[in-house]
């Protein structure tokens, strides 16, 4: 046991007298006590109403202004569609969004069984994730006091995590080639109509593995109702400087993605945010709700305390 | 079979060498073998099963590395703890083959290892036995051999070993046969034949000289090697321990089972779930992920059974072994450092010398106690004495706070130094040259079968059979009568420095019927005297008539004596005449000479001559108790813990001993001496002791007396101890903790659920067999009340947090499960799911269940009280592990559903995904680790700067390793093991995962703190009684030491010999009185029936060690 000490003389194997050997560390001990649990309750209830109620000043004020004023931002929403199987999950290469140049041509056996098209070709982007991306379109149209037909515009990038546009998916290095060129040897994956490298033609940098539709897609939903990100509204013009405009809207749908293949629906969300994020209005509620029931608790707790424990007759032996 | 110096004849038996092997792996087998031997572990082979799953691509739901890093590390600890045994045991055996001997045949230095059978071999003094000796000559008379059988059996004590033969020289030469048993582990049996120019002799026991021995006081020896290396019994004997378990291990088991069978109903439904979804909606999302081949929904349910074992395995944990192994070992550490318990007079330390029975500590229920040496020092002085009526010694007791002064003896020049007496007027008495004081201790100096020893002039050592002995005749050798040496034929005595030689007549020795000695001598002036000592009431039946008045004053002082928990012995003698004495002589040849009924015939001889006897005083020897054992055993009582003393002694002195130790009081009015049989065999006296006075005869006797606080059962033999301890371990289901030092309570150390050994005297046989030993009998309320309380509370702590840590982790899984079509889809990082047991957590709570502390050590003993939820399992039980199952269940509850609640259907405060699955998992996750963390910092009831340490560091290196392999760098040189890349920078700095985990928290602690509140305000725990006390008290001071209250009592106590028969023989036999030389006296006990039934108490005289006693 332990080391041998080089000690000597009568007492050779007396222990140390050190505070951690003799279980005499300091130390701070604790008891609950009415004197800190009762404060305790009622301040964390009061916390609790003060968060709810900003919370849900915040969401309510929001709501009232949401066509007045501010960003506002479209999205498209799935319901029933199961983007979190875990099959589902896995069927994706990384290492090929991210550009190696050997997985473009050899995906990983994870994207089975969208690993080689028809043709024997690997399938650039593999796997069942990116096969299975959302391809409806939408052109949002405002009926202005004119009674004519105007475009709301809708930028349709920036959509996506700053880390996931420019660290996790990345093109493969083109060198002086095209895109095209680059992905030679690829076949698009069978559900898509155009290959990888032709997803926005104009701009470079939402192409290929860096659109932004695509990395949206490819953040798969923890759960199976889910909304994406399709767009933000584009203020440079009046009348949407400061929003949309109150008035009539039509939404023009380009419709591609089979809903009965999941027993789901489609959905189109246009939402404001608040400082907490998007409009929720479970936070509020839930603080709302707990600071209730703490209030509650504390209530009883200070009873039950009053009853028993005041005069500290249950602590006597 | 074998010939002596015939190498090439015993070879071809093909008998094993003498060199040893204790390692158990080399270089090469290592690996293979050791991982075997873990796997044999069923917690090791469920990983390894489950890491085989993993490797099935169809099942596997998470990496291989979640199940492989823990599981190596885990193996890769043992591996190593392993490996360093195993060197060391290479080291020493290596040690051990290297050592050179003598060898005769070839007459050269051998190495051990290359001593065969049949060889000859020369031992030296001090020497180590090489092998199974057949002793063959010694340089000692007689042909004895000394040696010290520590190795064998842990006793110290020197024994004897006899020579096959006085063969001379030339029969090393000529070649002799052996036959013998084959080898095997008994130490007391040995049986053979040696054949020498055709005469047979048997050989036995006494003949061999085992392995493992030390020669002692032996010149040298000659021996024949008769069984070599691994034949040895030493070796046969090793490597046979028994495990002993704890109760929470025999828990553990059992709940780790209900938690196997758990996991698979909970991965059954979910594998249902699978099938009903697969057929409902997977059919159709087929489109988008198309089944494997040949894999429909019902082969797809059984996969996902598989996949869901997998996920779901963290409900077993493997770290749970690894970390209560630490957490046993960090509190013997605590037990091996405790300075509370060290011992400085013989600079002994408390000792965990098995580290795996700490909690159990907390659980006693029963003490099974030795008294001699236990209870008591085993340290008889003489106190005080009655001589002719008039008592001597009487103040020490009443003035015993201060001190009188002590005798001064330093005109005596033979006096012992450590004596002590504080009656001035005795001295004084002796001195005047009173007649009856100093035939009183004439008496004392006479009558007795102490050995002197002598080792320079005047510095006399006395070896006493039983220390009351040794007492009294220290005594009177300080009081100016030493006896000096004595022959078979004479005592020689010192009478006030006038050298005096009495010749012994006769010795009429000890027995037990008998409860008296005589001795008849005859002084130099031919008186011939008969001198008796024994117990008063044999002793008074024999009296002269004439003595009745000095009776009466005499039975005064020896109920005051017996009151003060005293030994007594009344003295007496008897003037004889030669004419009688030549007769009764005559008488007692033909006695000691009979052949039938010899032992009768002896008695009745005896019982002739010692009567009419004259009375001359009574002595009190007081039998001292070891410090504090009476505040000890009133605080273990007060601790709800029943003591028995299972003692060899007679009824009275165990009677007697109970009252001193505190164990019965003058209260307990009602005492029943039972004297029967139970069904179970074992004979024994049991004296129930019991408060309420209640009692039923019969088969339920052991059921009866465990209800008494107080039994003690005398005339015990060590197997009778070890089935008492039995009895009630099977009959109560409770915790026994047996307690002894000496080799006769060996089997009732091994027996009970803990034994513990008193370390640092004589004899280390009951240290070595017990679980834990220190020095003194108090420090088992400082073992118990303490650190046994300690380790049990932090155990059970530990278990109740790790099941509900691991059982939240888990059930999150679960829920998540209905949301993922049930598609064993983890919730969290795998990486999180990797090192959550073995980073984030491990440390806090392993801070916990080595530092916790509901009240300090002094608390602890100040109220027993806090130790009978202990013994009622309290802590930790299947209930608390139900309402733990149910806690972690609310908890998992929140803790998916409200992160669920809160992010399935909003965005980040720029609008970009935040309800994707890394975000979720990143919430989950941090969700779970700090209410887990927080739940710690609950259960912690005492903060040192260690768990701050721990729990703040867990918490900030679970970020720091988040943000790690989250990290850019992290994601390019592993792409497709760290997918979670810019996670947690991206939802980290959002608001609302925040408030999230700060609404999840609220809801999983605040409803444990109240309802521990309420508890607390309703149905206080004592601990919660005591902490509360605590909190309001400053520190106790120790208790002041009040010294014991007298006892006016009339119970008459035991009286002052061992229950052996006594050594008259000896003492008079020639053979043992050959000029000693410095070592411990000797004497053989032979094996008699008597000397195998009777317990031996005093170990003054070293006994045959008992083979089968030893470990």
């Amino acid at each position: 046991m332990g080391k041998v000490k080089a000690k000597s003389g009568p007492l050779a194997r007396r222990p140390d007298n050190s505070a951690f050997k003799q279980q005499r560390l300091p130390a701070l001990s604790t008891m609950l006590t009415a004197n800190t649990v009762l404060p305790f309750f009622y301040f964390l209830s009061l916390i609790s109403l003060v968060l709810g109620v900003w919370l849900l000043l915040t969401v309510q004020s929001t709501q009232e202004n949401v066509l007045q004023s501010g960003d506002v931002f479209f999205y498209y929403g799935l319901r029933n569609f199961h983007q979190n199987l875990r099959r589902y999950m896995i069927s994706r290469d990384d290492g090929q969004m991210v550009g190696r140049k050997n997985r473009l041509k050899t995906p990983s056996s994870y994207c089975n069984p969208f690993i080689k098209g028809q043709n024997g070709l690997p399938i650039a982007p593999c796997g069942a994730a990116a096969n299975s991306i959302f391809n409806d379109s939408f052109i949002l149209y405002y009926h202005g006091s004119s009674a004519s037909l105007a475009r709301v515009p809708l930028l349709r990038q920036g959509l996506t995590w700053y880390t996931d546009k420019n660290i996790k998916f990345r093109n493969p290095s083109t060198g002086n080639m095209t895109l095209a060129q680059v992905f030679e040897g690829t076949t698009k994956p069978p559900y898509w109509q155009k290959p990888v490298y032709e997803r926005d033609l104009l701009d470079p940098n939402n192409n290929g593995f860096i659109n932004d539709d695509l990395i949206v897609w490819m953040r798969e939903a923890a759960f199976p109702n889910f909304k994406k990100l399709y767009g933000v509204l584009h203020r440079a013009n009046t009348p949407f400087t400061h929003g949309l405009p109150a008035g009539n809207y039509s939404i023009d749908i380009s419709y591609n993605f089979p809903v009965q293949y999941f027993h789901g629906r489609k959905e189109v969300v246009l939402a404001t945010l608040s400082w907490f994020g998007g409009q929720n209005h479970f936070l509020p509620v839930a603080y709302l709700v707990t600071s209730g029931l703490i209030l509650l608790l504390a209530v009883v707790l200070t009873v039950v305390w009053w009853k028993f424990g005041k005069d500290g007759r249950n602590m006597e032996e | 079979h074998l010939r002596a110096n015939d190498r090439p004849f015993n070879l071809s038996y093909r008998y094993a060498n003498n060199a040893i092997k204790t390692s158990k792996y080399n270089i090469f087998t290592f690996l293979p073998l050791n991982l075997f031997e873990q796997f044999r572990r069923l917690a090791n082979a469920y990983f390894l099963f489950l890491f085989c799953l993993q490797l099935i691509p169809q099942v596997s739901s998470l990496s291989w590395f979640t199940t492989a890093v823990p599981l190596i590390l885990v193996l890769g600890i043992t591996a190593v703890k392993d490996a360093n045994d195993d060197i060391n045991r290479h080291r020493t055996d290596k040690q051990v083959n290297n050592r050179r001997v003598d060898v005769l045949v070839d007459g050269q230095n051998e190495k051990w290892m290359n001593v065969q059978v049949g060889d000859i071999i020369k031992l030296e003094n001090n020497q180590f036995v090489t092998a199974d000796l057949l002793l063959l000559s010694s340089s000692e008379p007689l042909n004895l051999v000394y040696v010290e059988t520590a190795e064998l059996d842990g006793s110290v004590s020197v024994c004897v070993r006899v020579c096959v033969c006085a063969c001379d020289d030339s029969v090393y030469l000529s070649s002799g046969e052996v036959r013998c048993e084959p080898p095997n582990n008994r130490l007391d049996k040995f049986k053979g034949t040696l054949t020498l120019d055709q005469q047979v002799s048997s050989l036995d026991n006494d003949k061999v000289l085992l392995r493992g021995c030390t020669l002692r006081n032996t010149e040298w020896c000659f021996g024949l090697v008769v069984f070599g290396g691994p034949d040895t019994k030493l070796m046969q004997n090793s490597g046979k321990t028994v495990f002993k378990r704890t109760s929470i291990d025999h828990l553990m088991n059992v709940l780790v089972l209900c938690i196997f069978g758990f996991l698979a109903t909970m991965c059954t439904i979910l594998a249902i779930g699978n099938a009903i979804w697969e057929v409902k909606e997977g059919s159709v999302f087929t489109a988008f992920l198309p089944r494997e081949n040949g894999i429909d929904a019902s082969l797809s349910s059984f996969l996902t059974f598989w996949s869901y074992v997998i996920v779901l395995n963290t409900v077993v944990p493997i770290s749970l072994y690894v970390s209560v192994e630490i957490i046993r070992l960090g509190n013997s550490f605590y037990i091996d450092w405790d300075r509370k318990m060290y011992y400085p007079k013989s600079d002994t330390p408390a000792q965990a010398r098995t580290t795996t029975l700490n909690e159990e500590l907390g659980q006693i229920k029963y003490i099974f106690s030795d008294k001699t040496g236990t209870l008591t020092q085993n340290i008889m002085t003489f106190n005080r004495c009655s001589i002719n009526g008039k008592a001597y010694g009487d103040f020490c007791f009443l003035f015993s706070l201060q001190k009188t002064d002590k005798v001064d003896f330093s005109w005596n020049q033979l006096a012992d130094p450590k004596f002590v007496f504080h009656d001035h007027s005795l001295l004084e008495t002796v001195k005047d040259g009173n007649p009856e004081a100093q035939t009183f201790f004439r008496l004392l100096a006479l009558c007795h079968t102490v050995m002197p020893e002598e080792k320079t002039e005047g510095e006399l050592v006395y070896q006493a059979q039983s220390p009351d002995e040794g007492a009294l005749v220290t005594a009177a050798r300080n009081f100016g009568f030493v006896f000096r040496s004595r022959t078979p034929e004479t005592i020689t005595i010192m009478e006030n420095g006038r050298k005096v030689v009495y010749e012994l007549v006769a010795v009429l020795d000890f027995n037990n019927v008998r409860k008296r000695m005589s001795v008849i001598v005859r002084s130099p002036d031919g008186r011939i005297t008969l001198f008796c000592k024994g117990a008063d009431t044999i002793i008074y039946e024999r009296l002269h008539p004439s003595c009745s008045k000095l009776m009466e004053v005499t039975t005064k002082h020896l109920n005051e004596y017996a009151g003060d928990g005293l030994r007594t012995l009344v003295l007496a003698y008897k003037d004889l005449d030669e004419s009688y004495l030549g007769e009764w002589r005559q008488r007692h040849h033909e006695a000691v000479t009979s052949i039938e009924d010899r032992e009768e015939r002896l008695d009745e001889v005896y019982e002739e001559i010692e009567k009419d006897m004259m009375l001359l005083g009574a002595t009190a020897v007081e039998d001292k108790l070891q410090d504090g054992v009476p505040q000890t055993i009133e605080q273990l009582a007060k601790a709800d813990i029943k003591i028995w003393v299972l003692t060899g002694d007679k009824q009275e002195t165990a009677e007697n001993i109970g009252y001193s130790c505190n164990m019965l009081r003058e209260e307990m009015k009602d005492i029943f001496i039972v004297a029967a049989n139970t069904a179970e065999g074992v004979r024994e006296e049991l004296q129930i002791f019991n408060p309420p006075g209640f009692l039923i005869y019969g088969k339920e006797k052991i059921s009866t007396a465990c209800m008494c606080q107080t039994v003690i059962c005398c005339r015990v033999t060590p197997l009778q101890k070890a089935q008492v301890v039995q009895l009630v371990k099977k009959y109560k289901q409770a915790m026994t903790l047996a307690i002894g030092d000496g080799a006769n309570d060996v089997s009732m150390i091994k027996a009970a659920h803990i034994g513990v050994g008193i370390s640092g005297q004589e004899g280390m046989q009951a240290v070595l067999s017990s679980d834990f030993s220190f020095a003194q009998f108090r420090y088992l309320q400082r073992l118990l009340l303490v650190h046994g309380r300690w380790s049990y509370l932090r155990m059970c702590k530990f278990l109740q947090y790790f099941f509900y840590k691991n059982f939240t982790f888990t059930f999150v899984h679960f829920w998540y499960a209905f949301f993922c079509g049930f598609s064993a889809q983890t919730v969290y990082d795998e990486w999180f799911i990797t090192s959550y047991n073995l980073v984030y957590t491990a440390l806090p709570v392993l801070g916990l269940s080595l530092f916790d502390q509901d009240v300090n050590d002094r608390w602890s003993s100040r109220h027993p009280q806090l130790y009978s939820p202990g013994q009622l399992n309290l802590y930790f039980n299947k209930k608390i592990f139900v309402r733990c199952m149910m806690h972690s269940c609310y908890s998992s509850l929140i803790l998916f559903f409200i992160p669920w609640a809160a992010i399935h259907d909003t965005v980040r405060d720029d609008g970009k995904d935040i309800a994707d699955y890394q975000s979720f998992a990143l919430l989950a996750q941090t969700c779970l680790l700090v209410v887990v963390s927080i739940q710690l910092c609950l259960d912690t009831h005492y903060w040192t700067a260690v768990n701050q340490f721990f729990v703040w560091g867990s918490l900030a290196a679970y970020f720091a390793v988040t943000f790690t392999m989250y990290s850019n760098g992290m994601f390019f040189i592993f792409t497709s093991a760290f997918p979670f890349v810019g996670t947690a920078r991206n939802s980290l700095n959002q608001p609302n995962v925040w408030l999230t985990i700060f609404l999840a928290s609220l809801l999983c602690i605040l409803p444990v703190v109240a309802f521990r509140f309420i508890l607390i305000q309703l149905r206080p725990t004592i601990n919660d009684k005591v902490r509360h006390k605590v909190r309001k008290e400053a520190l106790p001071a120790p208790p002041p030491r009040r010294p014991p209250p007298r006892r006016i009592s009339t119970r008459r106590s035991g009286y002052a010999f061992s229950h052996a028969q006594g050594y008259g023989d000896l003492v008079t036999s020639k053979r043992f009185l050959r000029p000693l030389k410095s070592r411990p006296a000797l004497f053989i006990q032979k094996d008699s029936v008597l000397a195998q039934n009777e317990p031996q108490h005093y170990r003054t005289i070293s006994e045959e060690p008992e083979g089968s006693m030893s470990p």
